[in-house]
């Protein structure tokens, strides 16, 4: 299928869900679906980086909450500009201010793409374990950094006030989840791209074989670069809009552990290798979660994850879309 | 003829271990060099530092009248250098022919500067699959490739970058006789088509029957360096393979 095919499919796919779930009129079903579509951006920009190159970022969450916490520091100064800004550009200033969430989403995203940039050009020497680590480190770091800056909240947090409608649309919170469908045919798209792209063979050689990749004459520092920097800049997309979702942002829930968990495991039970795995995985657990949090309690939902994580790991451990390929390639053996 | 590699005054250590010491190393275009010695005196290690897989700390390394010191082993290769590996290193996850087509995107797409079509690189997988006898595979993941197999795969690779130079490093090892004379013949043919070959192997009667120049390494020191038949009757050579 060719690219504008496919983007053009995926277009109307997200519209039709959109459609879909206003038909009930249920508000809920437009949160429940944001924190799933959310985690399709996360684990699409995830497996980017881990599926294609191969190398695990366990550092998800801090990328993410970069995004988000762009978003709660331009918010705050937007409020407070009388007292941040000289009364002679306060007029200017209060022309551009509150920022419209498509522009925050694209400031989340340059923010996270710096960052990725930057630890992916301090990290990509390391190998397997040890930039796992790194990137775990890198999430620490963030972490304190936040918890001390007072200006977006410190530990206490921040509230971000939502809107309570858009024009032309009806509720802010189906507003939000347009971007964030928006977001996910990006992600997808961009995913597919890189996959069938001279991109993407060159991603496939570092994950086989760093070595023979140099010899094969790809650049492997340049791309991994590209893959950081990409993977980082979706994430902190997918992390913009989180604030004006959730209404109160916490260092503890953007810098969350089942963002950093969530976004390995979806792509790892989908399959890794293809831009549909994380969709899949992501579609399967996150509803799944969605369902627990609802009849049982969202602390069920780590468990879940685990269990789930040790079931494909033994029993498909490449993943559905892995699984099904293998099935396919036999019958076509026979 | 003029020196298509010139390696002048190399060296490389490895923590106190001398790995090389001042090896000096020409090789023309269009020649077939072998460069043998025994288990540990330096022959990996000194195609690690011409290819750049390893930086070398002393001497410099010439390739096509151009320094190819300090450049990563991705430029070089785009600059014409080839190898294989000792130990064959396909990507696993991908076919036989996508295997090729790395280099190819990489390499060639590089030197040319336009991206090259569809239509050529699927042509040209199935012209360097065909050349090492693996076009029926070439949907194939490399693990269902036997030892030999492989080791074409791993040639046909390096050739797919188009390179001048090809660095067969130990392509031979642990093969049959027949085996071994199919890589030979292979290797054999892509010299005549222009291409310059160093050879590295421990097999003496396929390096015998292989090069027209012969150098011995031993220590990290080149010890010898001519004809085939004048290396092999040097008493250095003879003391380093068997001893006083």
């Amino acid at each position: 299928m060719r690219m504008p095919l496919f983007t053009l499919i995926a277009i109307v796919v997200a519209i039709v869900v959109f459609v879909l779930l206003r038909l009930p009129n249920v508000e809920y079903l437009f949160v429940a679906g944001y924190t799933i579509v959310q985690y399709i951006v996360l684990s699409t920009a995830w497996n980017i980086l881990g599926g294609y190159c191969g190398y695990v970022n366990f550092g998800s969450a801090a990328f993410f909450a970069l995004g988000a916490y762009s978003t709660v520091a331009l918010a705050t100064f937007g409020t407070q500009l009388d007292d941040l800004v000289p009364e002679s550009v306060a007029p200017f200033f209060h022309l551009i201010f509150p920022l419209p969430l498509p522009v925050l989403i694209v400031i989340g995203g340059v923010v996270s793409g710096i960052v990725g940039f930057g630890t992916g050009y301090l990290t990509l020497r390391l190998r397997g374990a040890f930039f796992a680590i790194a990137t775990l480190a890198l999430s620490v770091v963030l972490q304190t950094l936040v918890v001390n800056w007072d200006f977006v909240g410190g530990s206490g947090g921040a509230y971000v006030v939502r809107p309570g409608e858009f024009p032309g649309l009806g509720s802010y919170m189906q507003y939000l989840f347009l971007l964030i469908l928006g977001l996910a045919v990006l992600s997808l798209v961009l995913a597919r791209w890189i996959e069938r792209s001279r991109l993407g063979y060159g991603f496939a050689a570092i994950r086989d074989d760093e070595l023979a990749a140099e010899a094969s004459g790809v650049p492997t520092l340049r791309l991994k670069l590209i893959a950081t920097t990409l993977s980082g800049a979706l994430m902190g997309m997918a992390g913009a809009p989180f604030p004006y979702y959730i209404g109160y942002l916490a260092p503890v829930s953007a810098f969350g552990l089942e963002y950093a968990v969530n976004s390995i495991a979806m792509p790892l039970i989908g399959g890794t290798t293809n831009w549909a795995g994380p969709l899949i995985g992501t579609i399967l657990l996150g509803t799944l979660q969605q369902v627990t949090t609802v009849t049982i309690s969202s602390a069920v939902n780590v468990l879940l994850v685990g269990v789930l994580l040790i079931a494909f790991v033994i029993i498909a451990p490449n993943g559905i879309v892995g699984l099904v390929q293998e099935r396919l390639q036999a019958r076509r053996r026979k | 003829m003029t020196a298509l590699l010139s390696v002048q005054n190399l060296g490389k250590r490895f923590g106190g271990f001398v790995a090389l010491d001042d090896v000096n190393l020409e090789v023309k275009t269009g020649e077939r060099l072998g460069l043998i010695g025994p288990n540990g005196s330096g022959k990996s290690t000194l195609v690690n530092c011409i290819c750049g897989t390893l930086q070398n700390e002393q001497g410099s390394v010439h390739f096509d009248g151009q320094s190819m010191d300090g450049l990563a082993a991705h430029e070089r290769t785009h600059r014409g250098l080839a190898r294989s590996f000792q130990l064959p290193r396909p990507f696993v996850s991908l076919s036989l022919a996508e295997n090729i087509r790395i280099p190819m995107l990489y390499t060639v797409h590089h030197r040319t500067g336009t991206p090259l079509h569809a239509e050529s690189i699927s042509a040209r997988c199935s012209e360097l699959l065909q050349l090492v006898g693996l076009e029926k595979k070439a949907t194939h993941l490399p693990r269902d490739l036997t030892q030999v197999e492989m080791r074409k795969l791993e040639l046909a690779r390096a050739m797919a970058a188009e390179p001048k130079l090809l660095i067969a490093d130990e392509a031979m090892a642990g093969l049959s006789h027949s085996e071994i004379e199919d890589i030979l013949a292979l290797l054999m043919r892509l010299n005549e088509s222009g291409i310059t070959v160093i050879l590295i192997e421990h097999i003496m009667t396929a390096v015998m029957s292989f090069s027209q120049r012969l150098a011995v390494l031993v220590s990290g020191k080149k010890i010898a360096d001519g004809k085939p038949e004048d290396v092999v009757r040097n008493p250095d050579v003879v003391r380093a393979y068997l001893g006083e």
